[in-house]
């Protein structure tokens, strides 16, 4: 018996290890923002200081210049429309689709899913050169609603894979005897199965938004003005000038950025996850 | 099935549209791109003149080009190899509940879930030339003297082990908490029958635990290989491919032939190069939905 709680001591000191390793080793970076935003440049820059400490008085100098003196408030901006213009279109054609696959195709339905789903897969650094190309000849260049277009061709198949999941699990019957009761089918779709499906449609829109949010490369590619960047090119491009680092403001402009995304993001996890794993998971 | 006549057309009416859009704006790029491959096309130039292999035979031959498909491949499999490891290792540990487990899990998703290239910034910071908390660490216990010690980003064996420290630090979260799902479906019973029966930890985890994990880990790591394989964020901001193309990986070497330096054609002929390894990638995918679905 003895022996049985000693060994059980010892993995769970193990596992509290374990954790602990993990969360310093994933977490320092932000920490080391938030160090970062707070300092003074003349501690940030003086080697000889321990980086741990506040050797002089902690300031919100880089926050002023962030918000104040450089273009930080308008990505912001341009990001948030970008977004939900992307949730818009994203809603308006994969929500329809998602249900006309799971429910109206047959076994035809789940195959075309399945293909949709694996667009997901070809990523961005495949397709950039002939869609600046694209982008070139609809004269989206440079403006926000180059990525605007873009943006959905990786919002919606997940989107779609995700929201047949969530049509095939709500039981026929609903849409049975709404149409009994002289729904049509589209009918029936719009005021019977969308009001149960909230939850679902809720995960596409964090999807979506959080997408517009972390994309990089497409952003990089089709705008070059500073002050139409989306915040995910902005920060680390353009608050650097020239080979000048301001790093306080670089870190806290990560900061702010990141957390409402993380922690929003955190919220539908699970959901996200089980779109991944493709019925892996039973 | 539903006998109204008018659902026959509803059904089209209501994917085509979806559908219509990923064509215009994935099927046709791809067909561009592959145009692309065996034409001249550069910024500024319109229509397309095909010129054969042209460019696979300029890129197969450049310097640049090999050292970022081998970067390409070291990258992805030494990443993937570690963060396999690292994330069953986590998962293990989060699995059942504890007291903060839930601000726990929120640290260790942060990486995963703030944009990329903000979490990149933050490494770039942490492994800067002269302003390193990790040099400063190592100067303080005296690893190197003041001034003496390496720089993280300027070396090239440095610099790729920064990429793949940067690639791991995003993916163990994302790999966690599909292990965390993966170990979550093992009912209870077959590891609980297999400890009465004396199985120890490690037998338990070697013929219980990852064989019933199988599907799971393979879509962990088919997603985890495509986010490395394809990425150009981490490289682009952490060392833009250099020193000396040292860095430089398939995606980051397409955008600087293709965008930067504007030779289309041939950036467009490199990144072809990533459609083998996406086609595997997607062909595994689709035998694992089908083996576990039972369709």
């Amino acid at each position: 018996m003895a022996r049985g709680t000693l060994r059980e001591a010892g993995a769970k000191s193990v596992k509290a290890l374990v954790l602990a390793f993990f969360v310093v080793a994933l977490g320092f970076p932000f920490f080391w923002m938030v160090v970062a935003t707070f300092k003074q440049n003349i501690d940030l820059y003086t080697v000889e200081n321990n980086p741990f400490l506040f050797n002089l008085p902690p300031t919100l100098e880089h926050l002023r210049f962030l918000f104040v003196e450089t273009r930080f408030v308008r990505w912001l901006g341009n990001t948030a429309l970008v977004g939900v213009l992307v949730v818009a279109i994203t809603l308006a054609l994969a929500v329809p689709a998602a249900y006309a696959l799971a429910r109206l195709a047959g076994r035809w339905g789940e195959r075309l899913g399945i293909a949709i789903f694996l667009t997901y897969l070809i990523p961005p650094t495949l397709l950039f050169i002939p869609l600046s190309r694209v982008v070139a000849v609809l004269g989206l260049q440079d403006s926000i609603f180059s990525v605007v277009l873009v943006y959905p061709t990786m919002t919606i198949p997940f989107s779609i894979w995700l929201l047949m999941g969530f049509f095939k699990s709500i039981p026929r019957e609903l849409e049975d005897a709404a149409m009994v009761d002289g729904l049509t089918r589209f009918g029936a779709f719009v005021r019977m199965v969308v009001p149960v499906s909230v939850s679902g449609i809720l995960t596409v829109v964090i999807f979506s938004f959080t997408l517009v949010t972390q994309e990089f490369v497409y952003a990089l590619t089709f705008i070059s003005p500073e002050r139409n960047q989306m915040v995910g090119v902005g920060i680390p491009i353009y608050l650097v000038r020239g080979d000048v680092y301001y790093w306080g403001s670089l870190m806290a402009a990560c900061l702010v950025a990141s957390l409402p995304i993380a922690v929003v993001y955190n919220l539908f996890l699970d959901r996200f996850i089980a779109g991944f794993t493709v019925g892996s998971v039973k | 099935m539903s006998a109204r006549s008018g659902d026959r057309w509803l059904g089209p009416a209501m994917f085509l549209p979806a559908i219509a859009y990923i064509l215009a704006l994935v099927g046709v790029p791809l067909v561009l791109a592959v145009l692309y491959a065996f034409s001249d096309a550069r910024i500024g130039t319109s229509g397309i003149h095909l010129v054969g292999f042209e460019n696979f035979r300029s890129v197969l031959e450049s310097p640049s080009f090999r050292k970022a498909i081998r970067n390409s491949i070291v990258f992805t499999l030494s990443a993937q190899a570690i963060v396999i490891l690292c994330s069953n290792v986590l998962a293990m540990a989060l699995e059942k509940p504890f007291r903060g487990r839930g601000l726990v899990r929120f640290v260790i998703l942060l990486p995963w879930v703030a944009p990329v290239s903000l979490g990149t910034i933050g490494w770039k910071w942490i492994l800067d030339s002269i302003y390193s908390v990790i040099t400063w660490v190592l100067v303080a216990l005296h690893v190197y003297k003041p001034y003496a010690a390496p720089m993280w980003l300027g070396e090239p064996r440095l610099a790729m082990a920064s990429v793949v420290l940067v690639h791991c630090w995003r993916l163990i979260p994302f790999s966690t908490v599909i292990m965390l799902a993966g170990r979550t479906a093992i009912p209870k019973e077959i590891p609980e029958a297999a400890a009465i029966d004396g199985a120890g930890f490690w037998r338990t985890l070697f013929q219980i635990n990852l064989p019933m994990m199988t599907p799971i880990l393979s879509v962990a790591v088919l997603f985890g290989i495509i986010f490395t394989f394809t990425d150009m964020t981490v490289v682009y901001i952490l060392t833009a491919g250099g020193p000396f193309d040292s860095t430089q990986t398939l995606p980051s070497l397409a955008f600087a032939t293709g965008i930067a330096g504007s030779d289309l054609a041939a950036g467009a002929a490199i990144s072809l190069f990533l459609v083998p390894v996406l086609v595997g990638v997607a062909y595994l995918m689709l035998r694992v939905a089908h083996r576990t679905e039972v369709v």
